[in-house]
């Protein structure tokens, strides 16, 4: 949260603190490029993750980072990405483009309402709430499309995604970056973003002081379904093709790159810039295992392992915070 | 009055919180079979005392002779295993389980030929048998969510007594009894008596005390005072006596002609209080007087759109506000300083410049959008006025004392527009020097026009600050004091029920 070190120095804590997640982004990218740099350190490669696979990752998480940052978790992030794409996808085949879109956008928003709902007003856990919208979207997603992919999609459609502006800035990287900067900006510099974490950290408290911590937290869980909408219209266009199976992944991998990128389970911490290093962790490990030709159950154990190492960290640094308090306490 | 051996002989127990000396040099006897009474205030020391004698805490210093015997109890369970029992104020059983799980959780009995398996049959046939003997109609395999309070409140005495006990604790067992429950408990107590087991009690009640006590111990401010003969001693002689501090100058009122009714409310009632008629004027400080749980809390929960309210009305600067809501009472110029700081005032992981703005964003900011050199300015200018002691307005307000955490607060709340402030309990647990600063800065308020409503368990300083006080008991306004009539002995005794008065 704090964009100052309060010690007004530099710390060990300070550094493990912010650093820590870049550092171990740069050793699986060094490890990479030392070993395989042929496969691994080409432009082709690099440019195909970070462009291409890494933005629906960070989409997704961006959405989790909000929901954990507030106390809660949004299991149906993936489910509501399928569901909104399937819908948008009828439209969009027939050439409506614009009601596709619009009609994406207006599932994930509702979506999310329901989520917001059900745990604001009806006082359901975040978890239970959003595991029950992750049941009835994917149900019914495999309901509309019948257990079959949609797939073939107009080119005008698919240049959403596959496009370049002035054939060099690959769209997916741009709208990925806009998305970046609105919700690092939102976080980091609005009343709203600054109740989120309020919230978060204590919601009684926030409520006392006049916040309207329901409100807040509805909004959080419609911007992640409308997250959620605004990637499935990007993956739908990117891969041609909706898919009802690619649910699960990209709903454990977001709470992952979340976890990694610094947000606390405990609520009221995390950052949109940690969640990028996060995803693109994630992303960099799987890309590497593919090209070392490690199975995808290996590659799971593998970002068991980073999570596990980064929540260590995580505690190692609080300790550290802990440790330090006292000293100035004794000192007194 | 019972002249049993002497059961418990404590002298010169002394314990020390970081800033507070809780207990200083207290000692005195409970015999066999008899029940004493601790009367004081809130805050006197009688949880902390019931606490060490318990095992709960560690005494700094002083002697305890149990059964004859020094003990030192390092935990709960070994003064459990030595005979000595507390039921505390809030219950403490496993809704999901039976009635005889309850009474035997954590020393069930076990298959003689089967090592490590409950023998739920005996457990059931035990906890019968001790129900039976205490004369409580309850089947030992109901659940205890299905009980009432009341029926919980028997279960945590049978758990306590089957456990070999010889002398119990509690600690106001009655706070949520009904007059009837209270007579059943009162037999249960005589019954123990009986059998030899000796009683510490604890309650504000004085109609109670009269019933089933034989000796009061009188506390305050963490010191023995005296200990009189409940049957002979006077309701007046008792109070005095809890209440006669000497009064300190720390209360430097500059008392105002009232302005226009700031809050008025017509009947209010809600979860825990019924047909509240109060009102503050501008310039005023109004006090809420009367014993913890008397509904005070819950009423300015409930004004401040917290808690619901079930009907009755109130007004707020003239408007009249039908379902107030903690946003839309900031809106409007009310501020609530809440009791419990640490949870409900301050967020503790949020440095003390984000606390200080957390209350006016929207004021501070109105495009939206934060501006952290305006944030910083803003709140080093309250860090100054209320000379919050920080080495930096970026500390994390749990890394505070509580009374520069309470400052925090305070600064919360002054940076908005409010004119119209509720404090709860605004000096708890924070040391002498950041008490007068507070009440100067009350006073302070109140000059400037604003008014004010206090919560406070503190009588001293209810009598000190107040124009004017209502009391309350057992969630109803039972007087209202003019400032001329106040006093600490007169706001008690409508505070504490009286003799006849409880019938319900």
């Amino acid at each position: 949260m704090s964009e100052i070190n309060p010690d007004g120095g530099i710390s060990l804590r300070f550094l493990l603190d912010r650093y820590s997640r870049i550092m171990i982004l740069a050793i699986i990218v060094a490890f990479m490029a030392a070993t395989k740099p042929d496969a691994f350190w080409t432009m082709n490669n690099l440019s195909a993750v970070a462009f291409q696979q890494a933005p629906f990752m960070i989409l997704m998480s961006f959405g989790m980072t909000l929901a954990i940052i507030t106390k809660g978790i949004d299991k149906s992030m993936g489910s509501v990405l399928v569901l909104s794409s399937v819908i948008g996808a009828g439209f969009v085949k027939n050439g409506q483009f614009l009601a596709g879109i619009g009609l994406a956008l207006a599932v994930g928003v509702a979506c999310g309402f329901v989520s917001g709902i059900l745990i604001t007003r009806v006082g359901v856990a975040p978890f239970i709430a959003t595991y029950g919208v992750e049941w009835v979207t994917l149900g019914l997603a495999f309901v509309l499309t019948g257990n079959v992919y949609i797939y073939d999609f107009p080119q005008e459609f698919r240049e959403i995604a596959t496009g370049r502006i002035f054939g060099l800035v690959p769209n997916l990287a741009l709208i990925t970056l806009a998305i970046f900067l609105i919700l690092h900006f939102t976080m980091g510099k609005t009343i709203f973003g600054r109740k989120v974490y309020m919230v978060g950290n204590n919601f009684n408290a926030a409520t006392l002081s006049g916040v309207n911590a329901r409100k807040t937290v509805t909004m959080v869980y419609i911007v992640n379904g409308l997250l959620a909408a605004i990637t499935g219209i990007l993956y739908m266009a990117r891969l041609n093709a909706a898919d009802p199976g690619i649910s699960a992944a990209f709903t454990l991998d977001s709470i992952a790159a979340s976890l990694i990128g610094g947000t606390s389970f405990g609520g009221g911490k995390g950052s949109i810039s940690g969640t990028i290093v996060g995803a693109l962790i994630i992303v960099f490990i799987r890309n590497g295992m593919n090209i070392w030709g490690v199975h995808t159950t290996w590659q799971q154990t593998a970002v068991g392992f980073v999570i596990i190492f980064s929540i260590f960290l995580e505690a190692t640094t609080q300790k550290l915070t802990a440790f330090a308090t006292r000293r100035r306490r004794g000192g007194e | 009055m019972t002249s049993g051996d002497v059961i418990l002989r404590m002298t010169g127990i002394t314990k020390r919180f970081p800033g507070t000396l809780a207990l200083h040099n207290v000692g005195f006897d409970v015999r066999e079979g008899e029940v004493v009474v601790l009367l004081g205030e809130n805050g006197a020391g009688k949880s902390t005392l019931v606490k060490i004698i318990s095992g709960v805490y560690a005494r700094d210093e002083g002697e305890i002779i149990f059964s004859g015997e020094p003990v030192n109890f390092e935990g709960v369970q070994q003064a459990q295993k030595a005979g000595i029992s507390i039921i505390h104020q809030e219950l403490n059983l496993l809704p999901e389980r039976t009635i005889a799980q309850n009474i035997f959780v954590g020393r069930e009995p076990t298959i003689s030929w089967l090592p490590g398996v409950i023998d739920y049959r005996k457990m059931v046939a035990d906890s019968r048998e001790i129900l039976a003997d205490l004369g409580v109609d309850l089947d030992p395999g109901t659940l205890v969510k299905e009980l009432s309070i009341a029926q919980q409140q028997m279960v945590e005495v049978v758990k306590a007594l089957s456990n070999r006990t010889k002398l119990l604790i509690m600690d106001e067992p009655t706070s949520s009894l009904t007059k009837r429950e209270i007579d059943k408990l009162f037999e249960i107590i005589e019954r123990l008596k009986k059998s030899k087991t000796s009683i510490i009690y604890i309650s504000h009640r004085m109609d109670e005390i009269k019933v089933v006590g034989d000796r009061a111990v009188i506390m305050r401010d963490g010191e023995y005072i005296d200990t009189l003969d409940v049957k002979s001693m006077s309701m007046d002689e008792a109070v005095s006596k809890m209440v006669g501090r000497t009064i300190t100058h720390l209360y430097d009122r500059h008392y105002n002609q009232p302005g226009e009714e700031v809050f008025v409310s017509r009947n209010l009632t809600g979860l825990r209080f019924r047909n509240v008629n109060i009102g503050v004027r501008s310039g005023e400080i109004v006090s809420l007087a009367g014993l913890v749980g008397a509904g005070r809390t819950e009423v300015a929960k409930a004004v401040f759109g917290y808690d619901p309210i079930l009907s009755g009305s109130f007004e707020l600067f003239g408007r009249p506000i039908k379902s107030p809501s903690p946003d839309k009472c900031v809106g409007l110029g009310m501020a609530f300083l809440p009791e419990d700081r640490k949870a409900e005032g301050v967020i503790l992981k949020m440095p003390v410049r984000e606390n200080l703005v957390s209350a006016c964003l929207s004021k501070l900011f109105p495009n939206g959008i934060l501006n952290l050199a305006l944030e910083k300015q803003h709140s080093e200018r309250f860090r100054r006025e209320l000379k919050i002691v920080t080495p930096s307005v970026d500390k994390l307000v749990g890394e505070l004392s509580g009374g520069n955490q309470q400052k925090v607060v305070v600064g919360k709340w002054l940076s908005t527009d409010c004119r119209f402030f509720i404090f709860d309990e605004p000096t708890r647990g924070i040391d002498v020097g950041a008490k007068a600063e507070i009440y100067h800065l009350l006073d302070a308020l109140a000059a400037r026009g604003a008014a004010i409503l206090m919560i406070s368990s503190e009588l001293n300083e209810v009598v000190g600050l107040s124009d004017r006080v209502y009391v309350m008991r057992e969630g109803e306004v039972v007087k209202e004091f003019q400032r001329s009539e106040l006093s600490q002995t007169a706001i008690i005794s409508f505070a504490i029920a009286k003799e006849g008065d409880r019938d319900a």
